[in-house]
């Protein structure tokens, strides 16, 4: 069937401002929204930019907003949509275009550095494992989804007028490591992220939550955090 | 522009990163990825990796080196799989201190479960020796090295396309890569140079694997001088979602799902009576494609069923999360009430670079290294898979050898000194690109690869015969002399995925010659060749390993032995 996309484009080296171009793709219900980006590319269009590369949902590359929402294009058929065909595709909010849907994700890898990403312990580890609760791990598991598309940072309005907040990926991510039993840094971990840059910039307004395309519950991992801390504070 | 490291590592997967890790500590280091580290085709891994803990039930590195070797259809090299057993159980207690989130038994060790061609007691019943992390566990792992990485400031380049490996005199001094955001060119002099690019399922058609996938290392020695060994080797992974390829992971099956054929028959139990479901995917693939051709698809089609209904929501919705997610987006499919549709996918390349235990490549049919050069992950043949690589061992290979070929290199480097090529390998690659972009052929990148994937599919997959492989290999030989004439669209210098296109195309097409050479050359049937016109193994002739070398004449094949230790070959019965 006939589907119509408009797609921003952007070409730092010609144009002045941003503009659409529209295509006609004829597609399946059941392509993705990348088939229908490959096959402009391949067929009408080469210069059209765009990230991919494992095309189901798992590497994280192609976050865009298509029709409005942020949607990983991969992850989305034409047949979802209830549009009529219609498909507007635009890069990801908060960042810089660098050319068409490609941004610059530096600011959202720097967040995500922000929060010491990687397992802090004082312990040597023994020969084998550490053990851990298998309810331990159930309860951070849901942050371990995480594919790092920048989806929710992106979509966060605490982001849009605060760019100094961590966001939901990075502090998602800081979850994951204050509730893992083998973490010892737990309280500077805390420390760090009490304030409103950190976790408490979160108003728990749910739109990470609504589009993360794993399904991660972000705002209430987040509220564990915030739940620790006041439990904290309450004990001192 | 010009850079200068001890080592530099293309490629950002669990190999690169694993030996980015193990560099660090001694030596500079950087990394450079044509996509995004967390992007590699390493975090798509999904049901385990293999290692005899024991945990779950008794277990031995002799059975897993055993199962491996007989998993390669006796053409791995043993010495070269007994280093991997060994070294698999220290190898998980590394990634578990690291940080890396397994799941857990009841008594908080790490959790196992079965997968396919691993057992115990040397081939008396299924073992649970997969490691895991639900169903993402290449996913966590590549995050939890990316992030040490983090920790350690290592030095990434990402988005970068390598274009060359700069060699002189035999020695490999560094690599000239593209950077896409800028379309500038730069420089990387170093000491050592480590390939770990993955894998080239992109040359066929249906394939589980990333657009990414397209054997830009392999190539690139390949083109240098390097050997390519038993490229013939192609898995196909029996359950890709039908249609799509998209892989649905082996731990489906070890965890007690099964496959059915149109009249509902569990048709594993005819050809694997011991293990069953749980046969090596070599031989899986191939039932699923029998029973297809003795009409036994669903609806007569090209498909059979893998059916998970009965392990009931709790292990469906925890420890198979993620396939059940793709089964629903893509295929429509309720996998807690409906059994999903699959047929055989390409996944691996058992095949790679000719190259040592500790990443050394290899020049010749004996151990004389490649000065400079080295090779780990898929992109490397070491060779521990042969030909059928099980389940769970691939991120141990990546692992195991990324971390010795960083020990290696390490010692390498205090050995040699930089040296600075004489020949201009910068201008070399500059005037590549610059033809690319003023070519106006009247050919397009996208319509040379789909012809490609299309008759690689079709003639030299899962069954093979000597005139349709002829025909492919004529047919890829036509199309790289098509590929001369390609134009690019796209003549700008920021993020140009049409100049990008075409380098990876012409990478593939160097490739597929090659399979298909062996293919040919190969005239027997083991682990996933098959041969149809051969369909018997032929120990006396072709229990050797398949080298192919590029030259002025075209590629050269040539043979070496294989290493065999413990176990001598016998018939492969499951």
């Amino acid at each position: 069937m006939k589907c119509n996309f408009i797609i921003y484009r952007f070409d730092p080296a010609v144009d002045k401002a941003s503009r659409y171009q529209e295509y006609a793709v004829d597609a399946d219900p059941t392509d993705k929204i990348l088939d229908c980006l490959n096959k402009i590319r391949w067929e009408q269009d080469p210069t059209l930019a765009y990230r991919f590369s494992c095309a189901h949902g798992i590497c994280g590359s192609d976050a865009l907003v298509i029709n409005s929402r942020v949607e990983l294009a991969c992850q989305m058929l034409v047949r979802d949509f209830k549009t009529g065909n219609n498909f507007v595709i635009e890069p990801l909010p908060f960042f810089n275009v660098i050319k068409d849907l490609v941004v610059d994700l530096k600011p959202f890898f720097d967040k995500h550095r922000s929060v010491r990403p990687y397992l802090i312990s004082d312990q040597k580890p023994p020969q084998k494992e550490r053990l851990q609760d298998s309810k331990t791990q159930e309860f951070f598991e849901p942050a371990l989804r995480c594919i790092l598309c920048a989806s929710c940072t992106s979509s966060c309005p605490i982001t849009r007028t605060n760019p100094d907040y961590a966001g939901p990926a990075a502090l998602l991510r800081a979850f994951r490591y204050i509730f893992d039993s083998r973490d010892t840094a737990t309280d500077d971990r805390l420390e760090k992220i009490d304030s409103e840059d950190g976790v408490w910039g979160c108003k728990s307004m749910w739109w990470c939550t609504d589009v993360c395309p794993k399904g991660i519950p972000i705002t209430k991992c987040l509220g564990q955090i915030k739940r620790v801390l006041k439990k904290n504070k309450a004990a001192k | 522009m010009e850079h200068q490291f001890d080592a530099i590592i293309i490629g950002a997967g669990l190999a690169g990163l694993r030996a980015a890790i193990e560099i660090g500590e001694n030596a500079s280091v950087a990394v450079l990825s044509k996509v995004f580290a967390t992007r590699s085709h390493s975090g798509a891994a999904q049901g385990g990796i293999g290692a005899a803990l024991a945990n779950e039930e008794e277990d031995s590195w002799e059975w897993h080196m055993f199962d491996t070797v007989k998993g390669s259809d006796y053409l791995g090299d043993q010495d070269a799989i007994e280093t991997m057993a060994k070294d698999a159980p220290r190898t998980i207690f590394e990634l578990e201190h690291l940080g890396v989130p397994f799941n857990r038994t009841s008594e908080g060790k790490i959790a196992q479960r079965a997968f396919g061609g691993h057992t115990s007691g040397f081939g008396k019943a299924p073992v649970k020796r997969a490691c895991f992390a639900a169903d993402r566990t290449g996913r966590v792992i590549l995050d939890t090295l990316w992030e040490q990485c983090l920790q350690r400031n290592t030095k990434f380049y990402d988005e970068f396309q390598v274009l060359s490996l700069m060699v002189e005199d035999g020695r490999c001094c560094g690599v000239v890569a593209y950077e896409l955001a800028t379309g500038e060119l730069h420089t990387f002099y170093s000491k050592a140079v480590l390939l770990a690019t993955g894998g080239a399922g992109k040359i066929f058609k249906t394939t589980s694997n990333a657009f990414a996938s397209t054997g830009d290392g392999m190539a690139l020695a390949y083109r240098a001088g390097a050997q390519l060994e038993d490229m013939e080797f192609v898995q196909f992974h029996p359950t890709g979602i039908y249609k799509l390829g998209i892989l649905i992971s082996e731990a489906a099956r070890g965890e007690g799902g099964i496959l059915l054929n149109k009249d509902g028959e569990r048709f594993m139990e005819r050809y694997a009576p011991v293990i069953k479901d749980l046969a090596p995917r070599d031989m899986v693939s191939r039932c699923i494609l029998e029973e297809i051709r003795a009409g036994k698809g669903i609806d007569g089609k090209d498909y059979v069923h893998l059916d998970l209904t009965h392990l009931g929501e709790d292990v469906i919705n925890n420890k198979l999360a993620e396939i059940t997610g793709f089964a629903r987006t893509y295929a429509g499919v309720d996998a807690t009430k409906e059994p999903i549709p699959v047929q055989p996918t390409c996944h691996y390349m058992m095949g790679g670079i000719a190259s040592d235990v500790d990443g050394r490549v290899t020049v010749d049919s004996g151990d004389t290294p490649f000065e400079g050069l080295f090779a780990a992950g898929e992109c490397a043949c070491v060779s521990v898979h042969g030909a059928n690589r099980l389940g769970c061992n691939s991120l141990l290979d990546t692992l195991v050898f990324g971390r010795r070929s960083g020990m290696e290199i390490n010692r390498y480097v205090q050995t040699v000194d930089f040296q600075k090529p004489a020949a201009d390998f910068e201008k070399g690659a500059a005037d590549k690109i610059s033809s690319l972009m003023a070519a106006n052929g009247k050919e397009k990148v996208g319509d040379i690869m789909a012809g490609m994937q299309e008759i690689m599919m079709e003639n030299v997959s899962v069954f093979r015969t000597e005139s349709p492989v002829t025909a492919a290999l004529e047919k890829i030989r036509e199309l790289k002399e098509r590929y001369e004439q390609i134009a690019l669209q796209d003549k700008g210098h920021c993020f140009n995925r049409d100049l990008l296109d075409a380098l990876e195309l012409g990478y593939m097409l160097d490739l597929a010659e090659v399979i298909a050479l062996g293919a040919l050359h190969r005239k027997e049937s083991r682990g996933a060749h098959f041969r149809e016109d051969f369909p018997d193994r032929d120990d006396a002739k072709f229990l050797v390993h398949t080298l192919v070398r590029h030259t002025n004449k075209g590629p050269q094949i040539s043979e070496k032995p294989v290493t065999i230790t413990r176990f001598q070959p016998k018939e492969r019965k499951y």
